[in-house]
């Protein structure tokens, strides 16, 4: 902050605009994203890493705020015609970003014209295919993925009477915990955040069933919204007799209820892996994880899990010598042994094959088992239509319209049904105006 | 009355030109966006854009959750006002009766009018967390069932309070002002009457404050459609299920990562014209007033 | 007084400090939040009085910020508000008395189309134009910089209004003797109108600081780099984290550093501010 800063503004009426004027040979990439904490450092470290091993090009990393943030300043950075080269977004704006032509461009293809080597075959096809177009051409460069596991607490799972190494593997026998917990005098035995992604999206892919046609999206900007059947239905339905007497308890549509689990409130919370930096910062207990529950007469349960997080997008528009070095630092980004780190520092999910095996090979998830349930949950089993991952339009707003209606189901303003079959149409709305738009 | 004046042919255009300039680019030409906006529908990324005349308004009005927001909007701004400006006027009327310290309760009362939406929104969000909060704990404690996550009616009462809290300064101070300016004279008669205090305050002092009251329920209905915008987004976001979701906060909402720009855009209209209809009835009543 | 009632003053006592009570409970929580450490709070068993962490969460939230989240420092956003605030309020006034004044003391064509053109805007507040006003702001290249944060915000009918209103109260005498010593319009606005003026332009100074240092929606828009968050925009982004941990004491002693000064303001200039308030009228 210097005062010269203040005194331009004050005296200008025009603007300072956001290019840093350094006159130099070098070009320079913008990165836009949303990592905070250890993961902000984790970035700020990898262009520090690729400025010093080459000169042609910097990467300039800056931090926008949280996922929505980022976006929304891409997109009115976009139309404001300044848009950054990359722009880190999370996995629910990918239908949007792909739907507006023009405005990105997709990484196979700038790969191949920068004369990069890339093989999409390279990467887990759990997260590649959700960043994929159906004829498996990849659209954006995974960058942080995660999954949904269950967390439990090991100390409440002892003061109940429970063994905290047999976690339980069915949503019966989770229910059954649940209400030990709460005889045991747990105040919220279960919980979970990310309402939708872990109620709805992950709920689909691990018993198998679609949550829209299409191949839930992916195949398709056409595709309609189908979750309010029997699996659905009785999921939100247990869910909300569950409510009652307390022995589930919601937290909130994002993540903001996860301190309800560090605290040591709740015993048993569903939510991403990402989430093991926290605890293991935060929480006075001991604590493990497992695999989400299912239920057992659902054919095919468990399938296998979809990703979360977020990915590298790369805006359009820009000079074919700003994607070269785009190009570059994303090869550098895939090496293996960069790869293996990332992975192990961040705690995210590693996204190419051979950075998943050399972690293994170092007999990091000996030490770390519980960063390889989600890997587990990912592997399963290989992805169907169902479980390959979803791609629908205006997302972001979606994910909200389906938590209230889910909400009113919880708060018990309406049945389990009608409140999946209200989602549903109003997401069906949503989904063809976003089709009307980005044919 | 016209008052004399200087001559200068440019010379007052210079000085009322920022002014004009200022309202012009972002205040007439935002404004006149929004109606062109209005007719259209287009993508996050401006890349496709279609005009649909009045498509968006048709959808508007046929969409249950815009009237939801309307009723949401009147039942928030009526129980704000009724809370704040009752809870005013009994701390005026109090503050009126020339006891000892009156300046310094003043002092105490006033602060909260600097205090910023969305910080007060924060307070009350920290004291009512489920998991956290001081005041939550104890509701458990006494056997609520407490989580307005969940619960509308919660979540309502939860921005309701820190709203009308940040509201209670400015009322108090109007109110003050009010009760002061009607004459000693007045009261004294009554009392020499033999009128008690409840009786004198009914016929009396109530009458005379009830322009100061009208004036402060036009303001702070106002307020509520506007200023509470950082509360709501602080602590509520307008959940859950568009239980705390005001018309302004629909606006927001709506266009969020160009979702549905048009439909935001014709709320924006919808509201300018509520907003200027609200302006006319206050200019009128504050010309009134200047004859008093 | 009527009479004297030592029952009903007793009672009016006890009504104003239960009212003070209310009123200042929150902040008070908040204080006591902001002087203890993280696991009291997480945890819910935070005690009703003041811990031993004052020093400790005021260094690192003015020095550091939420550390978890690597927000800016807080005394930066603080300097952001400041700068914005008194961009604003001094930019309100500086071209609202001038406005007014060629409303009051010229005549020229368009004059009245210029005032109703001001007078329109009135009760107009950016929430209701929001996008659009956005877009314009992105177009000039405005966004994440001092002048798309204040600009926009700076035409004001309402002090406008004022002044026109004040200065129609001036006497014509003033004007015709100021005149008569061949005085122009710019010595007479120095000499008369302006010192005049002082007490109103101190008593808007007062509402118009609050209102800007109090933005939320547009710089919540307007800016995207961490380093221009404003300290109101930085308590909401320490609160809605992704992946990190909400760091509460750090938070509660930003929302005891984001009241400090408008309060401060209040409190000091009291009589302005009472003032500005109900001439402002809004």
């Amino acid at each position: 902050m210097t005062s010269r800063r203040i005194v331009l503004a004050l005296m200008t009426g025009a603007a300072i605009g956001l290019s840093a004027g350094a006159a130099s040979a070098q070009t320079e990439i913008q990165w836009w994203h949303s990592m905070t904490g250890a993961n902000n450092d984790v970035v700020n470290k990898l262009a520090d890493d690729f400025n010093k091993a080459q000169k042609d090009y910097k990467i300039v990393a800056s931090f926008k705020g949280s996922y929505a943030d980022s976006m929304n300043a891409g997109i009115a950075a976009f139309r404001a015609g300044n848009a950054p080269h990359v722009l880190q977004v999370f996995e629910v704006g990918t239908a949007t970003m792909m739907g507006a032509k023009g405005a990105i461009k997709p990484v196979q293809e700038m790969m191949k014209e920068a004369g990069e080597t890339f093989d999409p075959n390279a990467y887990l096809p759990a997260i590649a295919g959700y960043y994929s177009t159906v004829k498996g051409e990849m659209l954006s460069f995974p960058f942080n993925s995660s999954s949904t596991v269950m967390w439990y607490n090991r100390d409440s799972f002892k003061k109940a009477g429970l063994d905290p190494d047999k976690p339980p593997k069915t949503w019966p026998e989770t229910i059954d915990h649940a209400k030990k917990l709460k005889a045991a005098g747990i105040s919220c035995p279960l919980s979970n955040a990310w309402v939708t992604w872990v109620l709805i999206e992950q709920l689909s892919a691990w018993h198998n069933v679609p949550l829209a046609t299409k191949a839930n999206g992916l195949d398709g900007f056409d595709a309609v919204l189908n979750f309010n059947g029997p699996v659905h239905v009785r999921m939100i339905e247990t869910l909300a007799q569950l409510q009652k007497d307390k022995i589930y308890d919601y937290a909130g549509r994002t993540n903001t209820g996860e301190g309800r689990f560090t605290s040591g409130e709740c015993a048993i919370f569903l939510t991403s892996s990402a989430f093991y930096g926290n605890i293991k910062a935060n929480a006075k207990f001991d604590f493990g994880n497992a695999p989400m529950p299912y239920w057992p007469d659902v054919a095919g349960a468990p399938q296998n899990s979809i990703i979360g997080g977020a990915s590298l997008w790369v805006m359009g528009g820009k000079k074919a010598d700003e994607y070269k070095g785009v190009a570059r630092f994303f090869t550098f980004l895939s090496d293996t042994d960069r790869q293996a780190n990332l992975h192990q520092v961040s705690g995210y999910l590693p996204i190419t094959k051979a950075a998943y095996e050399k972690t293994k090979a170092d007999g990091f998830y000996k030490a770390n088992p519980m960063l390889e349930t989600p890997l587990i949950e990912l592997n399963n089993k290989p992805p169907t239509e169902n479980s390959r991952g979803l791609r629908l339009g205006d997302m972001v707003r979606m994910r909200d319209v389906w938590a209230e209606e889910i909400e009113a189901a919880l708060n018990g303003t309406k049945t389990a049904k009608a409140a999946l079959d209200t989602a549903v149409e109003r997401g069906n709305q949503m989904l063809r105006q976003f089709e009307r738009t980005n044919r | 009355m016209q008052k004399v004046g200087f001559k200068g042919r440019f010379f007052p255009y210079v000085l009322i030109a920022p002014q004009i300039l200022i309202t012009l680019v972002f205040f007439y030409w935002p404004a006149s966006q929004a109606v062109w906006q209005s007719f259209l529908i287009q993508d996050a990324f401006g890349t496709r854009v279609e005009f649909v005349w009045f498509e968006n308004y048709e959808t508007l009005f046929s969409d249950p959750l815009y009237f939801n927001a309307l009723v949401v909007t009147v039942v928030f701004s009526t129980t704000v006002a009724a809370l704040s400006l009752g809870f005013a006027l009994l701390l005026a009327v109090m503050a009126d009766r020339q006891i000892r310290g009156a300046r310094a309760y003043k002092t105490f009362l006033i602060w909260p009018y600097a205090v910023a939406p969305a910080v007060a929104g924060v307070l009350w969000l920290f004291m009512f967390q489920p998991s956290l909060g001081i005041v939550a704990q104890q509701l458990k404690r006494m056997g609520v069932d407490w989580n307005y996550l969940l619960d509308g009616r919660q979540a309502m009462t939860l921005v309701i309070l820190a709203s009308a809290w940040k509201q209670i300064s400015y009322n108090f101070l109007f109110f003050l002002a009010g009760l002061q300016s009607i004459p000693r004279s007045v009261i004294e008669a009554a009392a020499i009457d033999g009128a008690g205090p409840g009786r004198r305050f009914w016929t009396i002092v109530f009458p005379l404050l009830s322009p100061t009251a009208f004036f402060l329920l036009v303001v702070n209905i106002v307020y509520v459609f506007f200023d509470t915008f950082g509360i709501i987004d602080a602590v509520t976001l307008g959940g859950p299920a568009k239980a705390t979701e005001t018309l302004v906060y629909k606006v927001y909402s709506d266009g969020r990562l160009g979702g549905d720009l048009g439909g935001s855009a014709a709320q924006s209209v919808i509201l300018m014209a509520i907003v200027i209809t609200l302006t006319a009835v206050q200019f009128k009543y504050v010309e009134r007033k200047v004859h008093y | 007084m009527v009479e004297r009632r030592p029952l009903l003053d007793l009672m009016a006592h006890l009504v104003l400090l239960a009212g003070i009570a209310i009123v200042a409970f929150p902040v008070y929580i908040t204080f006591v939040a902001s002087t203890r450490d993280a696991t009291d709070i997480i945890h819910g068993t935070m005690p009703l009085y003041p811990g031993t962490d004052f020093v400790a969460n005021y260094m690192g939230a003015l020095f550091q910020g939420s550390q978890r989240l690597r927000t800016t420092a807080v005394s930066t956003m603080m300097l952001n508000s400041l700068v914005m605030a008194l961009t604003i309020a001094i930019g309100k006034i500086v071209i609202s008395i001038v406005s007014a004044y060629a409303i009051v003391y010229f005549r020229f064509p368009l004059r009245m189309a210029a005032f109703w053109m001001i007078f329109v805007t009135l009760m107009l507040p950016v929430e209701v134009r929001i996008y659009p006003t956005f877009k314009i702001v992105a177009d000039l290249g405005m966004i994440d910089s001092y002048a798309g944060l204040t600009i926009p915000l700076i035409a004001s009918a309402t002090a406008t209004l004022l002044f026109r209103q004040f200065f129609m109260t001036i006497p014509d005498e003033l004007v015709e003797a100021s005149k008569m010593d061949g005085a122009g319009p710019v010595r007479f606005f120095i000499d008369t109108a302006l010192p005049l003026s002082r007490t109103n332009i101190a008593a808007l100074f007062v509402i118009l600081f609050i209102y800007g240092w109090n933005q939320y929606l547009w710089p919540l828009l307007v800016t995207n780099s961490a380093t221009m968050d404003t300290i109101v925009i930085g308590i909401k982004r320490m609160i809605v984290t992704s992946d990190a941990q909400t760091e509460w004491h750090i938070v509660m002693a930003t929302a005891m550093l984001a009241m400090a000064p408008p309060v401060a303001v209040v409190l000091f200039m009291q009589r302005w501010f009472v003032k500005g308030l109900v001439e402002s009228e809004k």
